[in-house]
C-alpha cells in the first residue's frame, strides 16, 4: 500500500522541482539579459570575471585539448592505416575538433572549473547573507553578480574554444608528423583544405550558448543554496551535472539545426 | 523614520513563520524585538527593508508601503536604511574599506578623497580606525560585526536595523556595541530596531520592547512594562526560566526527535 503512494510522491516532487528549475532559469535569464543592456556598465567587473573564466582556464584547456588531439590522431590512425589513407587523419581531426569536440570539451571543462566555482562562491554568499546585504545596499544582485559572469562566459567560451581547436590540431599534427611520417606541409594543407568557414562559425556560435548555460545554471544554483556548507556542496554538484546535461542537449539541438540549415 | 507593520504573515513551505504580526515604531525611538531563536525576528526585519515580501499584510515605512515600491523607490528607501546582519555579511572579496564605502561607491558620485574620509569616519565611530586595507577574513567575529555597523553608518541612514548585534561576541564587546547603539540613537537621532534574545542588551538600549512569539507580537511596551508583564510567555522569556508555557513546545520537539 505504501509503495505506490511513495512513488507518486517522488514523481510529484521531481516534476515540481523540474518546473521550479525551468521557471527560475527563465526568470533569471530574462532579468540578466535585460540588465546587461541597462546602464551603468561596469567594465572592471566583466574583465575580472573574464580573467577568471578565460585566462585562468588556459592551462587546463591546453592540456585537455592537446591530449584529445593526440588520442584522436592515434585512434583514427588505427583504421586509416589499414585503408592506407593516413593523410585523411588531418581532415578528420580538423573537422571533428572544430565542429564538435573543441566546443563540447571546452564547455565541459569550463562548466566543471568555472561553473562549480561560481555556484560555490554565490552559494557561500547566500548562506552568509551577503546577497541580502547587497540588496539592502540598494544593489541588484543579478546586475552585480550575474551580469558580469554571464557576459564574461558568453565571450570567453568561443575564444577558449578557438584556442582549444588550434591546440588539438597541433597535438594531432605532432602525432601525424613525428609518429606516422606525414610531411608537415602536407598535413597543414589537408587541414585547411578540409575546413570551411561554416565549420568554424557553427562550432563557435554554439559555444556562446554553452557559456550562457554555464552562467545561468551556476548562478541559479548558487542563489538557491539552502542549509549551510552541505547545501553549497549539493548545489555545486547539481550545477555541474545540470550544466553537462544541458550542454549536451543544446549541442544536439544546434547540430541538428545546422545540419539542415547549412547542409 | 516611522515604521508600521500591519498584520504581516509569511510562510516558508508549510512552516508559518509570521502570523499576522503587527507593530508600530515611532520616529527616533529604539525598539528591541525579543523572541526565541528561529521565531521569525530576522524575517520581520527583512520585511522592513523589502528583501522579503509578505504573503499577507502590509509594511509601511514613512507612510510608503514597502512591497508596492518600484525599483527606484525601493533603492531610494534602502539608501536611508542601514542593516547590520547577524554574522556581519561582509563581502569577502572586498577590503574592509570597500565594504564600508560600498553604498557610496555604487550610488553616490563622490570624489575619492571624500569617500576615504567618510569610510575612515565610519570606522572610527565603531572604534576601528585605520583598518580599511584589511580583508574581512583577517578580522575577528566582534570586529566583523563592528565593520558591518560601520558599513550601515556610512550611508548616513535614518533607520538602522540590527540583527542580533551582541550574539556570539564576548561580554565586553557586547557592552561596547550596546553603548554604540545608544550613542548613535542619542547623537544622530536615528530610529533603530534591534532584534535580540540578549535581555541585558535589550534593557540597555530599548525605548520600547516588543516580544515575538508564535508568529505574533504578543507584548509591546516600555522596558518597565515588559519587566512587569503578567503574560506567562513574556515572564518566562525575560526571566530565562526553564519551566513555563514555552517549554512545552521544546519538550514536544525533542520527543519527536527521539
Amino acid at each position: 500500500m505504501k509503495m505506490p503512494q511513495q512513488m507518486f510522491i517522488t514523481i510529484g516532487q521531481k516534476v515540481f522541482y523540474f518546473l521550479y528549475f525551468t521557471g527560475g532559469m527563465v526568470n533569471l535569464a530574462g532579468q540578466t539579459i535585460f540588465l546587461t543592456f541597462m546602464p551603468p556598465y561596469k567594465k572592471d567587473r566583466i574583465m575580472e570575471q573574464a580573467k577568471k573564466a578565460g585566462f585562468d582556464s588556459l592551462p587546463i584547456v591546453s592540456l585537455v585539448a592537446l591530449f584529445i588531439g593526440f588520442i584522436f590522431a592515434l585512434q583514427t590512425a588505427y583504421f586509416m592505416q589499414r585503408m592506407g589513407s593516413e593523410i585523411y587523419i588531418a581532415s578528420l581531426v580538423a573537422l571533428a575538433l572544430v565542429r564538435e569536440l573543441g566546443p563540447v570539451i571546452t564547455a565541459l571543462v569550463v562548466a566543471g572549473r568555472v561553473g562549480a566555482a561560481i555556484t560555490a562562491e554565490l552559494g557561500s554568499m547566500q548562506v552568509t547573507e551577503q546577497i541580502d546585504a547587497l540588496e539592502t545596499l540598494a544593489t541588484n544582485p543579478i546586475k552585480y553578480l550575474v551580469v558580469p559572469r554571464f557576459v564574461a562566459l558568453s565571450l570567453m567560451l568561443p575564444l577558449l574554444t578557438l584556442y582549444a581547436d588550434i591546440i588539438g590540431i597541433f597535438g594531432s599534427y605532432l602525432i601525424c608528423v613525428y609518429k606516422l611520417g606525414i610531411s608537415s606541409g602536407m598535413y597543414i594543407h589537408v587541414t585547411f583544405d578540409a575546413l570551411l568557414y561554416k565549420d568554424l562559425f557553427t562550432g563557435l556560435l554554439k559555444t556562446v550558448f554553452f557559456g550562457m548555460i554555464i552562467a545561468f545554471v551556476s548562478c541559479f544554483e548558487g542563489f538557491n543554496v539552502e542549509g549551510g556548507a552541505e547545501g553549497v556542496g549539493q548545489a555545486t554538484t547539481r550545477c555541474v551535472v545540470t550544466s553537462f546535461i544541458l550542454i549536451i542537449m543544446c549541442d544536439c539541438f544546434f547540430t541538428a539545426i545546422f545540419y539542415f540549415l547549412f547542409p | 523614520m516611522m515604521i508600521d507593520i500591519q498584520g504581516v504573515s509569511k510562510s516558508f513551505g508549510t512552516h508559518k513563520v509570521l502570523n499576522e504580526a503587527s507593530l508600530k515604531i515611532d520616529r527616533g525611538t529604539t525598539c528591541v524585538i525579543i523572541g526565541r531563536s528561529g521565531c521569525g525576528k530576522s524575517v520581520l526585519l527583512k520585511h522592513i527593508v523589502g528583501i522579503l515580501r509578505p504573503d499577507q499584510g502590509k509594511v509601511f515605512v514613512d507612510g510608503k508601503e514597502v512591497s508596492s515600491l518600484k525599483e527606484e523607490g525601493m533603492n531610494a528607501l534602502r539608501l536611508k536604511i542601514g542593516m547590520v546582519f547577524q554574522g556581519g555579511a561582509l563581502f569577502d572579496s572586498l577590503t574592509v574599506g570597500e565594504n564600508v564605502g560600498f553604498g557610496l561607491i555604487e550610488h553616490q558620485k563622490i570624489g575619492q578623497r571624500e569617500l576615504l574620509e567618510r569610510v575612515e569616519e565610519s570606522l572610527c565611530m565603531v572604534g576601528l580606525c585605520g583598518i580599511a586595507n584589511l580583508m574581512p577574513s583577517e578580522l575577528s567575529g566582534g570586529m566583523k560585526k563592528r565593520v558591518a555597523l560601520a558599513r550601515a553608518l556610512c550611508i548616513k541612514p535614518e533607520l538602522i536595523l540590527y540583527d542580533e548585534p551582541t550574539t556570539g561576541v564576548d561580554p565586553i564587546t557586547a557592552a561596547s556595541i550596546n553603548e554604540l547603539i545608544k550613542d548613535l540613537h542619542d547623537k544622530l537621532k536615528v530610529t533603530s530596531i534591534v532584534v535580540t534574545h540578549d535581555m541585558v542588551s535589550a534593557y540597555t538600549v530599548a525605548d520600547r520592547i516588543a516580544m515575538l512569539y508564535d508568529g505574533k507580537i504578543i507584548a509591546d511596551g516600555t522596558p518597565e512594562e515588559i519587566q512587569n508583564s503578567a503574560h506567562p510567555v513574556v515572564h518566562q522569556f525575560i526571566n530565562g526560566l526553564a519551566q513555563g508555557p514555552i517549554t512545552e513546545t521544546l519538550d514536544h520537539d525533542s520527543r519527536i526527535k527521539r
